[in-house]
């Protein structure tokens, strides 16, 4: 028997009144995993996630948090159980100052710590810290999705959900985050990620799964990254 | 210049009193929009039963009295929420808006009942009417009741800012108010950060009624009901979607509405509604945003 792993899907569906969303999706993200979730636009991706969060119904199947079903929580509960997003377009408050930013994701904290709370944000983005007294509003893109990164971290979750985390994002900006998400997994947190930037996310993660129109089409390891022609064909695979 | 010419200090002093009691008003009222998108047009009932305990309590020493109204005030305010606005939640604001005046007509009609008993209509908060009494300052008569109204409101908006940017509780309800979906998903907690904000908008309302029983120590059913709505407005006006701009917007209608009915000839001042709502659209045709609502960044993408 393995150990659990920390987050499991097990045949589950999601359905928007009578449309079915997602179909039949099983996908396991053992401990300090990066799992990638790639998929043309519509294919269920968002809708997973939110799913995971408590956002949306699971109308069958069930998601379970180290073992333990995560079944009709309310998305305040699940943040608060060790599973923190980064939602799609990052949602930071931006009117509030950066470190008001980090202390609203102490909010699902489950125990205090030695030291200062938000260290897991400052030492991953030394940038939070020079600014932290800055309007969250007024930084640039790259530096709000940190931000962003950070004010997930700082709850010291279990598990960091990432929704398209790159959109919109400068090249070198990307770069920045990508790397980030190496070391978030060095650190020991486990990542489900979700991206439009296929190559770079079946490169990056232990596994990356193609969902396209609501169901798993097929699973690619890193050794794919450099096989265009097989992502491709992933993704237009009908 | 007939304008200019009665408007004097005292009108002035008169002007800000009502202003400051119409912006603790409409930090009551602003602050529940915030966390619940809910215009509570029962807000003056709370205010109405407040001053109904004071009027009830009149033989008791003014403190314990003051205690009392603030208690009745608070539960009340809680139980709406409990009762009313917790399983309407997910409801569209008109539902919510429409059940705000259910329950103020539903408030008034058991005052009325509770009046009713002794067979005559209204009850005298007779206890803490000499605030109502004068004190000359520099050759101008000013009521003590003004003082403390300033004094009030100025306290209760500074200790609330603090509150509000300073504690922990004060950033979740920032936060909800400012997106509510996102708070959640970061582990705020939805019924806490709401009970925060109808207990503290029902101390307000326990404050405006101690203040508003001052000036009015007749009490009747519809006890604060027209300065409801006058609030309302300014809120409207001001910007209801940010705290310090619905507080503005209150502090103002008050304080024009007291100008403008000074300014008023004595036969004319059955006018003062009139006058009051035609500045009013004239605000909302020039600034539909709101009065106070200059210097707001649109929400730009950034890359």
């Amino acid at each position: 028997m393995p150990e659990a792993a920390a987050l499991e899907l097990d045949g589950v569906d999601i359905r928007y009144g009578s449309v079915t969303a997602v179909r039949e999706l099983t996908l396991r993200v053992g401990r300090s995993e990066i799992v990638g979730l790639i998929g043309p636009n519509g294919a269920g991706k968002s809708t997973t996630l939110h799913a995971i969060m408590g956002l949306l119904p699971v109308h069958q199947g069930e998601i379970r948090l180290n073992g333990q079903p995560l079944r009709r929580r309310s998305a305040e509960s699940i943040a608060r159980a060790g599973i923190a997003l980064v939602p799609e377009g990052r949602r930071i408050f931006g009117d509030f100052t950066v470190e008001e930013n980090l202390r609203l994701g102490l909010a699902a904290r489950r125990r205090a710590y030695m030291g200062d709370p938000l260290a897991p944000a400052f030492e991953l983005f030394p940038i939070l810290q020079e600014f932290r007294r800055r309007q969250a509003g007024v930084l640039s893109g790259g530096q709000q999705q940190q931000l962003a990164i950070g004010r997930a971290l700082v709850s010291r979750p279990d598990i960091l959900l990432l929704d398209e985390p790159s959109l919109g994002l400068a090249p070198l900006a990307v770069d920045g985050i990508f790397k980030a998400f190496t070391e978030i997994r060095e650190l020991g947190t486990t990542i489900l990620l979700i991206e439009q930037r296929a190559q770079r996310t079946v490169a990056l993660a232990n596994r990356t799964h193609v969902l396209v129109g609501g169901e798993l089409r097929m699973t690619l390891g890193p050794g794919d990254a450099e096989n265009t022609q097989k992502i491709i064909a992933a993704y237009l695979a009908t | 210049m007939t304008i200019l010419a009665s408007i004097d200090l005292q009108t002035l002093g008169d002007a800000f009193g009502q202003g400051a009691i119409y912006a603790l008003m409409a930090v009551g009222i602003g602050l529940v929009f915030g966390v619940l998108r809910l215009v509570n047009f029962a807000y003056g009932q709370l205010i109405m039963a407040g001053a109904y305990t004071l009027a009830y309590t009149s033989g008791w020493p003014v403190a314990a009295s003051i205690v009392s109204c603030f208690a009745v005030v608070v539960a009340l305010s809680l139980a709406m929420d409990r009762l009313v606005f917790r399983p309407l939640r997910s409801s569209s604001p008109a539902v919510m808006l429409v059940t705000t005046f259910a329950i103020a007509f539903l408030l008034q009609a058991v005052a009325l009942i509770i009046d009713l008993r002794d067979g005559q209509l209204g009850q005298v908060a007779s206890s803490i009417a000499p605030l109502n009494q004068a004190v000359s300052v520099g050759g101008v008569d000013v009521r003590k009741v003004t003082f403390v109204a300033v004094g009030v409101a100025v306290g209760a908006l500074i200790t609330l800012a603090l509150v509000l940017t300073r504690t922990t509780i004060g950033l979740h309800t920032r936060a909800a108010a400012s997106d509510f979906r996102t708070a959640r998903l970061l582990g705020v907690r939805a019924n806490r950060v709401i009970a925060f904000a109808v207990v503290v908008s029902g101390l307000l309302a326990g404050a405006v009624a101690v203040l508003l029983t001052v000036q009015n120590p007749f009490v009747q059913p519809d006890f604060a009901l027209e300065d409801t709505i006058i609030v309302l407005v300014g809120v409207v006006v001001g910007g209801i979607d940010r705290l310090w701009t619905a507080t503005l917007g209150g502090f103002a209608i008050g304080f024009v509405s007291v100008i403008v009915n000074a300014a008023l000839p004595t036969d004319k001042t059955v006018f003062l509604p009139s006058v009051v709502y035609a500045l009013v659209i004239v605000v909302l045709l020039l600034r539909p945003a709101g009065l106070f609502a200059w210097g707001r960044r649109a929400a730009v993408e950034r890359v």
